[in-house]
């Protein structure tokens, strides 16, 4: 598409001022097919807008200097003028021409993300509950579980179905793509897909209590080889999980990284019952 | 219950301790009542305070006490967000722990959404409206006094919360199951519910009341083509207010259920519904956002069409723009969550619903710039809050234009981009036309000017520090600063930025404290106006004298087309009115119930917090004598003499009619 | 109400809209009842989307009893007849005729609310309750609601009725008692679209 190529073009010095200026450059660095998608949209979203901004800022400003109120013109009396049907059909068409141009590619958008990115591959699968305050990565394909980090294979979707045992979290990495609530009670799913090997950065988005701030992972992308490798690394080296962790990683708190090498199937994860003992809030 | 096991609950539960920043806070608030207490005491002030401002169904006095507990909330809601930004200031600060954080936070946006900008909105309202429309007071004048007595005791009874029992601490949003019975057990959350519920029955009865007055309470000649346009702002927003508030009522009355009595609407439990919750509030919240905006268009074209000396332009499209937005305004509240896994159909028309509110918004910065084009420009501290308005809300609509593509959404939402962009609309937006309309109609309600040369000061300081504070929190955003976190690490890249906005922050705080000092020195030593009209108006406010008499017209106005007192200025009629022969106007009679009745609201209220059922049932049983006694009214009310009013009229326009 | 007002009085014009005050009270209060159904639309929706969400408790079908509740639907439609019927004699100014059907109105609307009472005290004994699932949250709540409305309608028109036997038809009587009917009659309403949507659906699904 060579709207992309536009885009791209003028976006760059926007993203090496960003790169310049500090290290993780977020959502203006993307480094999968998902957040690409999304990082077009907004550059063409911040160009569209320009359109407009640019042409409103100078009229506004010649029109308030012109017709300040000046000693030489303290005679001058206003004329009062009605309207003008002409003119307000005319800006009445303009922001729906500028909606329309972002309309279109929003809902195309908006319908390409619900699926994969690389539809003929097996997407890897992973189960994300956000609890109070941590995070469970759980990969029924290869039986592990871990908590406060995940690793993915590069160029390879990953189809991450999201859940929640408190309160409404959001599962947001910015360089692999937008995020989506996790919810008690509700499975959605969401693709990413990374594109480059790397760590990245991920967050809970959405509020959910004391120590929402602590609730940050690190997704590690790397080789198809290296993330089996270290599917095996975890299935060999790690504990496995017994009812009873299971239960403890339920009591509201914050833990470090964690590893398992298998999780109990049946367990379900809540933290919305009675009896959930729930933390002090002030130390 | 014993002796100590009092002890404990009062310094356990009862009292919030634990923070020297809280303790000094309530230090401050109890000298503070003290000293209230002692003056009025010592200066006898008591049986002032009853009868002329307790009682009063006065829309001008009602609206002047709305204005002075917003700005008292304002000053709230500000040293909540210094507290934030002080916080925020650098990586790992020491200032908040999390908890507070989250208090303050959660505080600071529901005080200066629903207890700073929609009560001052209200409150101007209130002073202007029926003064613009030729009218003796608004259709139901005790109604309004109870409007403002419920919305006094549900902000009190949410800003208790900081000394007694715990601040809420949910996000202003409250949204179970954080904010349900299990996450969040204990008085907080009840306060917040309770509060607005008070607070929210206060701002419905205010819209029915403004609905029923511009509907019925016009000057002779006055059609609805020819109302002022801040009066048509009013008669839209009061709709949307009547179609929005009872969702809200709904949405808090099921939580509280839920907390209170066990119920599941809202639990994952007994598999209830918590994104029903999410969705009946931004049913209301959404609509909300126009309550807040609307008056604030009808604040920025009067004041613009009066300091540009032109008519406005394209009147009658910015009524229909106006009626549109609020229609538009019921079907975009998905745009809230798009994150939360909607069908793609579902975002899909949900992005286009609003985007499509740019059409309307983008035909009123047209108009505004055509009213300014071949205008005589005055720049008064009123209308440089209104030019600074259009240069800033436009950023803030055109990222809203971005935020509003749902892909493009998944990376704002929840991050300070999205923060950035609701409070330039919302600050550009309202808190600008609060104090345009401030200085507008200031020497209507007290008699003199605001003094303009502080009035600049104040807002060239707010204008600068509020770009240095939000721009920067635009590329925070995209960099992925989530909103609500209580600190962040080093070595992010987002430290400059951070310190950047603090002290952006701080400027507005100035600013703030320069409008208050203003308001003082402009008691003391601002200029007193004798004319009624010292901006040279086109409505019929400026007909009456500063400050308006209580019975506002000594004529009922006669109205011959839009900006009814231009033309009347135009064919040179304020002289020859003088000459028609007064007649005895009739008033309602003032009210101790309004008072009353919220009173036993507070009371009831602060039982639910506590679940005391027997307090709170107590308290409505309260309210149910005084509406009891209330049927039992006549409503007699009584004659201003035509002598009396000869008198005063003579008295205010002395100077005029020296002339 | 200042005796002015009352000699301005047009003929063939209702009493309660003969002066200004009467008409902008009727129109506010016409304004609280559109604000009412949007809050009865909330919980109608609010129940509707529970409609299945029973938790694996008891279903409305196996405990809801349409008997009682037909003749509660019958006796509010009887009274918002005769509350018609009372509207009537106030056009005609016959004082002792609207007293007597207002009262009549007001007895059907005790044994509705009666019945209520009893309807709830039948389901809770059957193990149902508020907090039972999300469902009979919803039930309890929508029907409650509409039950405390029609409690708070009672207590407020036999208050306005003593004010009629006591000064008899005037303007200010007049409006109260008109307006108290327009409450009654919106509280029928509702009732029928609680008894379609809750009761009939409930019966059916």
């Amino acid at each position: 598409m060579n709207i992309k190529i536009v885009v791209k073009y003028i976006a760059s010095p926007f993203a090496l001022l960003f790169i310049l200026s500090g290290c993780s450059a977020g959502v203006l660095d993307p480094k999968g097919p998902v957040a690409s998608t999304q990082y077009d949209l907004i550059i063409y979203s911040i160009i569209l807008m320009s359109v407009v901004l640019v042409p409103v800022f100078i009229v506004f400003g010649y029109v308030v200097y012109k017709y300040r109120e000046r000693p030489e013109n303290k005679d001058y009396e206003p004329p009062e003028i009605e309207g003008n049907k002409k003119l307000e059909v005319l800006w009445t068409v303009i922001p729906i021409i500028i909606v329309t141009l972002l309309a279109v590619p929003t809902v195309k958008a908006t319908y390409d993300l619900e699926t994969s990115p690389s539809p003929k591959q097996e997407p890897l699968v992973i189960k994300v509950t956000s609890a109070q305050w941590k995070w469970i990565f759980q990969y029924p394909e290869q039986g592990i579980q871990t908590v406060n980090y995940a690793y993915i294979p590069v160029d390879v979707p990953v189809k991450f179905i999201l859940t929640s045992a408190g309160a409404m979290n959001s599962f947001w990495v910015p360089q692999l793509g937008g995020q989506s609530y996790t919810m008690a009670g509700m499975k959605d799913q969401m693709f990413l897909e990374a594109s480059e090997e790397g760590v990245y950065r991920g967050k809970g988005a959405n509020f959910t209590g004391r120590r929402f701030a602590d609730m940050k992972f690190k997704v590690t992308a790397e080789s198809q080889q290296d993330f089996n490798a270290w599917v095996k690394k975890i299935k060999t080296t790690k504990p496995e999980l017994t009812i009873e962790q299971a239960k403890q990683l339920m009591i509201p708190g914050t833990v470090g990284k964690m590893a398992f090498s298998s999780y109990p199937e049946n367990f379900k994860m809540t933290q919305l019952k009675e009896g959930v003992q729930n933390e002090p809030k002030r130390d | 219950m014993n002796l100590s096991e009092i002890k404990d609950f009062l310094i356990g539960e009862f009292f919030v301790t634990g923070d020297p920043t809280i303790y000094a806070a309530q230090v401050m608030i109890a000298l503070t009542t003290i000293g209230i207490i002692f003056t009025l005491t010592y200066l006898k002030k008591w049986k002032w305070l009853w009868r002329e401002w307790l009682t009063t169904v006065d829309h001008k006095k009602i609206g002047i006490m709305y204005i002075i507990v917003a700005m008292l909330m304002l000053f709230r809601g500000g040293a909540d967000a210094l507290m934030i930004r002080t916080q925020l200031a650098l990586p790992n600060m020491d200032f908040l722990e999390a908890q507070t954080y989250n208090e303050v936070f959660t505080t600071h946006g529901t005080i200066m959404l629903l207890f700073m900008a929609m009560p001052f909105l209200i409150g101007l309202i209130n002073v202007a409206m029926p003064l613009q429309i030729g009218a003796r007071d608004v259709a139901f004048p005790y109604l309004n006094a109870l409007s403002f007595w419920l919305f006094f005791s549900g902000a009190m009874l949410f800003n208790l919360s900081f000394i007694i029992g715990g601040s809420p601490d949910a996000g202003w949003v409250n949204y179970p199951p954080l904010a349900g019975g299990n996450l969040s057990p204990g008085p907080e959350i009840n306060y917040y519910l309770i509060g607005l519920q008070i607070a929210g029955i206060g701002t419905l009865t205010t819209g029915i009341n403004f609905i029923a007055t511009i509907l019925k309470m016009r000057a002779p000649g006055m059609t609805l083509m020819r109302m002022p346009i801040f009066t048509w702002s009013s008669l839209i927003t009061s709709i949307i207010i009547l179609f929005a508030f009872p969702v809200l009522t709904i949405a808090l009355a099921l939580l509280t259920i839920d907390r209170l009595f066990g119920s599941h609407f809202f639990t994952v439990m007994g598999e209830g519904l918590p994104e029903m919750y999410v969705n009946l509030f931004w049913l209301w919240g959404h609509p909300e956002v126009y309550i807040l905006i609307l008056p604030a268009f009808g604040i920025f074209s009067e004041v613009i069409s009066t300091f540009a000396r032109k008519r406005l332009f394209g009147y009658k499209a910015m009524v229909y723009s106006m009626i549109i937005i609020s229609l538009l305004s019921f079907v975009v509240w998905v745009h809230h969550f798009f994150t939360m896994g909607s069908e793609p159909a579902a975002n899909s028309f949900f992005s286009i619903s609003t985007m499509a509110i740019a059409i309307p918004t983008g035909v009123k910065i047209f108009n505004w710039l055509l009213t300014l084009y071949k205008g005589k420009i005055k720049f008064t501290t009123a209308h440089l809050w209104a030019l600074g308005f259009m240069p800033n809300f436009v950023i803030g609509g055109a990222t809203g234009v971005m935020l509003a593509s749902a892909p493009a959404d998944y990376q704002y939402h929840n991050s300070y981009f999205l923060i950035s962009h609701f409070h330039y609309v919302l600050i550009s937006g309202t808190v600008f036309s609060i104090f345009a309309g401030l200085h507008y109609w200031w020497p209507k309600m007290f008699g003199h000017k605001l003094n303009e040369r502080l009035g600049k000061w104040a807002f060239w300081l707010f204008v600068v520090g509020f770009n240095v504070t939000f721009v920067p929190m635009y590329i925070v955003g995209l960099m992925g600063m989530t909103r609500r976190v209580y600190t962040y690490e080093e070595g992010l890249g987002w430290t400059t930025l951070n310190f950047i906005e603090t002290l952006g922050a701080y400027a507005m705080g100035i600013a703030f404290a320069i409008i208050v000092y203003n308001i003082y020195y402009s008691a003391r030593y601002g200029e007193r106006d004798k004319t009624g009209d010292p901006w040279d108006g086109r409505t019929l406010e400026w007909s009456i004298p500063s400050p308006a008499p209580e019975y506002n017209f000594a004529h009922v106005p006669k109205v011959k087309g839009l900006d009814a007192f231009w033309i009347m200025k135009k064919e040179n009629k304020t002289k020859k009115k003088e000459k028609e022969p007064y007649k005895p106007i009739h008033m309602p009679d003032d009210s101790g119930q309004p008072f009353m009745m919220s009173l036993f609201f507070f009371i009831s209220g602060f039982g639910f917090v506590w679940e005391w059922m027997w307090m709170g049932i107590l308290g409505l049983v309260g309210v149910g004598v005084i509406m009891i006694l209330r049927t039992f009214d006549k409503d007699e009310g009584y004659h201003i003499s035509s002598r009396e009013i000869k008198r005063r009229e003579r008295a205010a326009r002395e100077d005029r009619i020296d002339e | 109400m200042s005796k002015a007002n009352e000699s301005t009085i047009q003929k063939n014009i209702p009493l309660e809209y003969a002066n200004e005050e009467g008409r902008v009270k009727i129109i506010g209060f016409w304004l609280f009842l559109a604000a009412e159904i949007v809050l009865f639309a909330s919980l109608f929706a609010v129940y509707l989307v529970y409609l299945d969400r029973t938790a694996d408790g008891p279903t409305a079908e196996e405990i809801f009893e349409i008997k009682g509740v037909v003749i509660q639907t019958f006796l509010l439609l009887i009274s918002s007849f005769t509350s018609g019927l009372a509207t009537h004699e106030l056009r005609r100014r016959n004082t002792k005729g609207v007293v007597v059907w207002m009262i009549i109105t007001l007895l059907l609307g005790v044994s509705f609310l009666g019945m209520e009472i009893n309807e709830f005290i039948t389901y809770v004994s059957e193990g149902v309750n508020i907090s039972t699932s999300a469902f009979w949250s919803a039930f309890f709540v929508l029907v409650g609601t509409h039950g405390v409305h029609v409690t708070f309608g009672i207590i407020w028109i036999s208050f306005i009725l003593v004010q009629v036997a006591r000064e008899g038809i005037n303007t200010v009587t007049s409006r109260k008692l008109f307006i108290g009917g327009l409450y009654w009659h919106f509280l029928d309403v509702m009732w029928i679209f609680i008894f379609t949507a809750v009761y009939l659906i409930g019966m059916v699904l």
